[in-house]
């Protein structure tokens, strides 16, 4: 029997699962408004996929080229997002990132310079001019160690190394979290008020991934199970540049950077396929002639964009294509040249990770030799549906998302850059929904003993069985199925087989066993990390089943093209009363004039009015 | 596929013992992937700490046949076919289990430094910084906190003197602030008196284990000690700067 009373409890006004970007931007934002903050990791505080953040963060501070300024920049992220933006997010996200940048700079970020001193920025997939701020490739090591660096003094308590199990309400709204160190195995309650996840994604559901062990998909499901609505899921983004040699490293990011400094994307036969593959839509921004693209990279005002810069989803089918053509690199990518294009120098000096990750792990000297990439999942658009201006759930009161576990921002697809803006940008108006909520709250929720048992006692379970199913294999398993079936290329026979094996999958996983010891029992984390892994990819895979189209990220091979009747709808996944996953189409609001106004002008227009 | 043979360190903090692994491995392989194999396949209660396993975040720092390094940027083929590989926890922190240890000192340190006080910015709202000048403050700031440096330094290590010297990580963290652009925090005083930049005796064996390359001791502790003996005991040399500018 479990006694909630000997369970350790420790209670904040609000608690933040998870310390990246987005998490500890939201911690500092409450401890600023006074409140008492308590944030939880899964890992050691700084660890956070964060730090796998290369090339940068977007925000339109126009110290490189003043044509910019947010309108721009919000058209760019509409218009990489295939229009499936939640319109008011990308609104503030434009808005807000500049200040953002500042406030980093004040708390002692160092980013790379201008010849005047000015924070330095650089060119990047989907950007209409240079917008990146950047460390190098290392922009979100700077990001996460000046947030930590900065924030450890602001008043709040860091819990490491623990990991949350399942949100606690009361009555429908948020008083806590059930959680378990992992270094002794023992339970913790948190009680608060509010919660503010800030979880990242469910990158490890596949095979090829630049996700580490941490993204389970935890937030989600735990959000999933408290009834908290999940959106946009089914668009997964494949980053273009994974390494994808040795076969250890398979998946390893490789910095967009390389691209934004001038690199270029070549097939076996030499070729620079990407001309191949422009879309219509950015066709008139996009170089058409290699000479072109060359010039632009001497003189990026008066030239065009070269189509290796195209946006993400863009440039990962295109490697696919080219692989399946038969004219991909030896171990299954495409060529990645930037020690044709630039001086070993320079590449030392602009990629110096990029140059010590395939110098150790590839034994390739990139200022000499090409790279060998090709697609790895990288990123979730979608996430926790939440309101806009508080980032509160749509559905559980005192529940709020920000970061990469939350939707809206990217739509069907998200361009690089916009990630590091996201975290600071929504993580700050997260920290602030929650101080209102907790204002405006008349009593104070209380922490219910059946749901705390239930979480101890099916954590439990796993570590008291005789015999079992090996947890390390499932997750294999499941990675394998996600990896076949619900990959770049998608269609309605394989993720129908796939939704039969997840079940499978689901069954094996009723019974799977950890040794006994709980104390730092890697076995028993990853038999509780299944369950997160398992829902995260039912949810992706049945949103995709429903979204008969391709768009942005989401590409149906049974679906061509972007269907008309899909651009005015968003996908919804919940949990039915019944407990079975429910999936629901839900009609996007009409765009306020203005808004649409910017998005669909021409760039002339734009910068005829900045003028 | 070959095989090769592992020890790895399993136990906790009553004592321990090394285990014996063959791992079949494949081209490429760094130790952490035969460590993450034992651990699927052989041992699933195998404790480790990793996360981006590339070399950018510093959670897998273990002492690899005796010397400190990160596991993922460790490759097999740096070791003869034949040789056994062994992997333990870092030295100088107490183990909480198999290659896992208590790093918390560490953290705690990070809290006793004063943390940037950046000046008022120009009147038009922008802070002005020349690369040549950040350059420096770059290199220090490129540091993953794997804490390698800490567990290599003598005094840390053997001597086990945490309470009188931060150690090289935490310096080179007071180096990027007291050599910041922007900051106006004068830490000086803290340096000598409670971070304990007397304490470390320069052999830079922390240099030598970076994974980041920052040259710790030359660029980093140096510079601090210099400043602390123009404050505290050398006002001539100190005057005659201020005269020559």
């Amino acid at each position: 029997m479990v006694d909630v009373n000997e369970i350790e409890t420790q209670e904040h006004d609000v608690i933040i699962i998870g310390a990246g970007g987005a998490g500890l931007r939201a911690a500092i934002e409450c401890a600023a408004q006074g409140l008492d903050t308590g944030v939880v990791c899964k890992s050691l505080l700084g660890k956070a996929h964060t730090v796998m953040a290369e090339g940068g963060m977007a925000a339109a501070v126009r110290n490189v080229d003043d044509r910019d300024n947010w309108k721009v920049h919000f058209r760019d992220t509409m218009r990489g997002g295939k229009f499936l933006n939640q319109w008011r997010m990308a609104e503030l996200h434009a808005q807000q990132a500049p200040d953002r940048v500042r406030e980093l700079e004040e708390w002692g970020a160092v980013f790379d310079r201008t010849r005047d001193g000015l924070i330095n920025q650089r060119n990047f997939g989907g950007h209409r001019y240079p917008r990146l701020v950047h460390v190098g490739d290392r922009t979100g090591l700077e990001l996460i160690r000046t947030l930590q660096d900065h924030g450890i003094h602001q008043g709040m308590e860091v819990y490491m190394e623990c990991k949350i199990l399942s949100i606690l309400t009361d009555n429908g709204r948020v008083s806590g979290v059930l959680g378990l160190w992992r270094e002794t195995g023992r339970f913790v309650i948190f009680k608060a008020k509010a919660i503010i996840l800030a979880t990242g994604g469910g990158g490890r559901c596949w095979r090829v991934t630049s996700n580490s062990w941490e993204y389970s998909g935890d937030g989600l499901e735990m959000a999933y199970e408290a009834g908290a609505e999940l959106m946009d899921i089914e668009f997964t983004q494949f980053h273009p540049t994974g390494m994808v040699w040795p076969p250890s490293v398979r998946g390893t990011l490789v910095t967009e950077g390389v691209r934004g400094e001038g690199g270029i994307l070549l097939n076996n036969e030499g070729e620079r396929f990407m001309f191949n593959y422009v879309p219509e839509r950015f066709a008139p921004e996009t170089a058409d002639t290699v000479e072109e693209a060359d010039a632009w990279l001497q003189d990026d005002k008066n030239n065009r964009r070269p189509p290796e810069l195209l946006t993400r989803d863009v440039v990962a089918r295109s490697i696919l294509a080219e692989v399946k053509a038969g004219r991909g690199s030896p171990h299954g990518g495409a060529f990645l040249d930037i020690a044709n294009r630039r001086e070993a120098e320079f590449i030392k000096r602009k990629l110096p990770s990029m140059h010590h990750q395939f110098k150790e792990l590839a034994e390739v000297d990139i200022t000499k030799d090409p790279m060998e990439v090709g697609p790895t999942l990288h990123y979730f658009m979608g996430g926790i549906r939440v309101d806009a201006d508080t980032q509160q759930s749509t559905t559980v009161p005192g529940l709020f998302a920000c970061g990469e576990c939350a939707a809206g921002l990217h739509g069907a697809n998200r361009l690089g850059g916009n990630s590091l803006s996201d975290l600071v940008v929504f993580g700050r108006l997260a920290g602030l929904g929650a101080r209102d909520y907790i204002q405006n709250l008349d009593s104070a929720p209380g922490i219910p003993a059946d749901q705390v048992t239930a979480g101890v006692e099916h954590a439990r379970s796993i570590l008291n069985r005789e015999s079992g199913e090996n947890p390390f294999l499932i997750h294999e398993d499941i990675q394998q199925v996600m990896q076949d079936n619900v990959g770049i290329i998608r269609t309605g026979e394989e993720m129908s087989a796939a939704l039969t094996q997840l079940e499978q999958l689901d069954q094996r996983t009723q019974n799977v066993k950890a040794h006994a010891a709980s104390q730092y029992n890697a076995g028993w984390h990853e038999a509780l990390d299944l369950k997160p892994l398992l829902l995260v990819s039912e949810a992706v895979t049945r949103a995709a089943l429903m979204r008969e189209e391709s768009r942005g990220a989401h590409t149906r091979l049974d679906f061509e093209g972007e269907r008309e009747e899909w651009g005015s709808v968003n996908i919804v996944v919940r949990k039915g009363a019944d407990g079975a996953m429910e999936v629901e189409k839900v009609k996007r609001s009409a765009p306020p004039e203005e808004l649409a106004g910017i998005a669909f002008a021409t760039i002339e227009e734009l910068e005829a009015a900045n003028a | 596929m070959p095989e090769r043979k592992f020890r790895v360190w399993r136990g906790d903090d009553n004592g321990g013992d090394y285990e014996s692994y063959d791992v079949e491995v494949e081209q490429g392989m760094v130790v952490l992937d035969a460590v993450h194999l034992i651990q699927s396949r052989q041992a699933n209660d195998l404790a480790v700490r990793w996360n981006c396993k590339a070399g950018k975040c510093g959670s897998c720092s273990v002492e690899i046949n005796g010397k400190p390094k990160l596991a993922c940027m460790t490759r097999l083929n740096d070791y003869a076919p034949d040789e056994t590989i062994s992997v333990q926890p870092l030295k100088a922190f107490p183990v909480i289990k198999d290659l896992v240890c208590d790093v918390s000192w560490n953290y705690e340190q990070n809290k006793r430094i004063p943390p940037l006080k950046p000046k008022p910015r120009d009147k038009d709202g922008q802070f002005r910084m020349m690369q040549r000048d950040v350059d420096r403050v770059q290199e220090f700031r490129k540091c993953i906190e794997c804490f390698l440096c800490q567990d290599v330094c003598h005094v840390v290590r053997d001597h086990d003197a945490k309470d009188k010297f931060v150690g090289p990580r935490f310096m080179v963290r007071l180096a990027s602030l007291e050599m910041h652009p922007l900051d106006e925090e004068d830490r000086i005083p803290k340096i000598k008196e409670e971070f304990g930049s007397g304490m470390c005796n320069i052999t830079r064996c922390c240099t030598e284990v970076c994974p980041e390359h920052i040259n710790i001791t030359d660029n980093g502790i140096i510079p601090l000690k210099e400043r602390v003996v123009d404050r505290y005991y050398d006002p001539i040399a100190r005057l005659l700067r201020k005269i020559r500018g």
